[in-house]
């Protein structure tokens, strides 16, 4: 049995539009919970360039990504949002009727969480693995190649190729090494972008002929029914030639796709969701699309809209949570009632 | 107004007019070639608009920034005349630039 959770909002997606959203919700008393593959808030702002100045934030002259995302979690703090992280919606349930509509969002992590209102903020989509180029690949994953390790007993005994450079290869290089009967790290340079302790342990490893590293890239599978028997690899110095295996652990990084969101039966543009720029609702009512995942007429992908756009909704929004309840618009600089909802007052 | 000429994967070239100061991405994009993502927007955090830079070119162009380097990691097929597209400034020097753009960004 999935386990239910009951909440006024759900927000797929915790970068910075839908932790924004979090507050413009919070101020008219919504609770939310965040759903998030990746697992920390921020989205892209914290996934592909934490470091990276942005200059384009209202009131910032210049803000690091993850600068942007800390204030951001500061400033919801109040509201207490609750946040599911690494865990993907991968269902949704539309209950209830067209005026009170109920979502049960389902997460892969056996979670149902049923919302007055779905507000979707999750930018380009959800943050996958990226997939090598290789003939047949698909026929493999799950049972010899994966992206990520889930039980490691699997991998007792075999002979395994990690591809790649990063923490994430070198990490898994080292703690399958003693489950594994061979690992071999396959990368296309002698330079790692790992912590260097990793790459140290990694290159005594390889000095007691433990484990082998080779300079090159793999070109081609060979296998039959799900079961990888070798990789063709092209060295470096161009030899190539065919490795025996028996799993493959590409990690090559991230990339955005759509996702599970194209099944929901909401009307896409080129894997966008058109909203209108009142309330910014999707084509289902009580669903709401915020920050670079909508589109409108003169849609820019800027934070800063998304901020905007989910301000809009959640008014909207807010009929959906307190159908009988009348909303009075109030200033934050001047109402005693949102400065008691913030801890100021 | 320089030329910049992408040939996709299948062989189909496209010469269009780059602006000099902005970058081989946003010239690609901003005339619709197809085969380059750019994903991040050119933080050159993603390695979707890796391209490969013809033989005649790769003295002018020059070699990848270490950063540029790091990131050609997370792309496939990577060979010495592999760049990311968006690290790559449009300027006189490169009136003619001819890349190649791979099967497959992301």
């Amino acid at each position: 049995m999935s386990e239910v959770i009951s909440t006024d909002v759900a927000i797929v997606g915790a970068g910075p539009v839908g932790l924004f959203a979090v507050f413009e919700l919070g101020l008219l008393d919504i609770k939310c919970h965040l759903i998030d593959i990746l697992p920390k808030p921020g989205g892209q702002c914290a996934e592909l360039y934490p470091e990276k100045p942005i200059y384009d934030i209202p009131g910032f002259p210049i803000i690091s990504g993850q600068e942007l995302v800390d204030n951001l979690m500061k400033q919801i703090r109040p509201f207490g949002p609750k946040f599911h992280l690494n865990e993907i919606v991968d269902r949704l349930e539309i209950a209830g009727t067209a005026e009170h509509p109920l979502f049960r969002v389902g997460t892969d992590n056996d979670k149902v969480i049923e919302a007055k209102a779905l507000f979707i903020a999750a930018g380009g989509g959800s943050f996958q693995p990226k997939k090598p180029p290789l003939a047949g690949l698909d026929a493999y994953e799950n049972t010899s190649v994966f992206y990520s390790v889930r039980k490691m007993e699997h991998f007792r005994g075999r002979r395994v190729v990690v591809v790649g450079g990063g923490d994430s290869a070198l990490d898994w290089v080292l703690n399958l090494h003693p489950v594994a009967s061979r690992v071999t790290l396959i990368h296309r340079r002698d330079a790692f972008r790992a912590a260097p302790h990793s790459v140290n342990a990694m290159r005594a490893l390889v000095g007691a002929g433990k484990m082998d590293f080779v300079l090159g890239q793999v070109t081609a599978l060979k296998g039959a029914d799900g079961q990888l028997s070798a990789l063709t690899v092209r060295r470096e110095d161009g030899e190539v030639y065919d490795l025996a295996c028996d799993d493959m652990l590409p990690f090559f990084g991230l990339t955005m796709k759509l996702g599970p969101i194209a099944h929901w039966g909401l009307n896409l543009h080129e894997n966008l969701i058109p909203t209108d720029t009142e309330k910014f609702e999707t084509s289902v009512p009580g669903i709401f699309a915020v920050g670079d995942i909508n589109t409108y007429p003169g849609k820019l992908k800027l934070i800063l809209c998304g901020f905007h756009e989910a301000a809009l909704a959640a008014q909207r929004a807010f009929h959906y949570v307190y159908p009988d309840k009348k909303l009075t618009f109030q200033y934050t600089t001047s109402s005693t009632s949102l400065q008691r909802k913030l801890g100021v007052s | 107004m320089t030329k910049v000429t992408f040939i996709d994967a299948a062989g189909q070239s496209r010469t269009v007019e780059g602006q000099v100061g902005s970058t081989v991405m946003e010239t690609a994009l901003r005339n619709s070639v197809p085969g380059i993502e750019a994903e991040c927007g050119g933080a050159c955090a993603c390695a979707t608009c890796h391209v490969y830079v013809s033989p005649e070119w790769t003295e002018v162009v020059g070699k990848p920034s270490q950063m540029e380097e790091d990131m050609l990691d997370f792309a496939f097929e990577v060979r010495p005349n592999s760049r990311l597209s968006c690290q790559i400034k449009v300027s006189e020097a490169l009136d003619g630039l001819i890349v190649t753009t791979p099967g497959k960004q992301g």
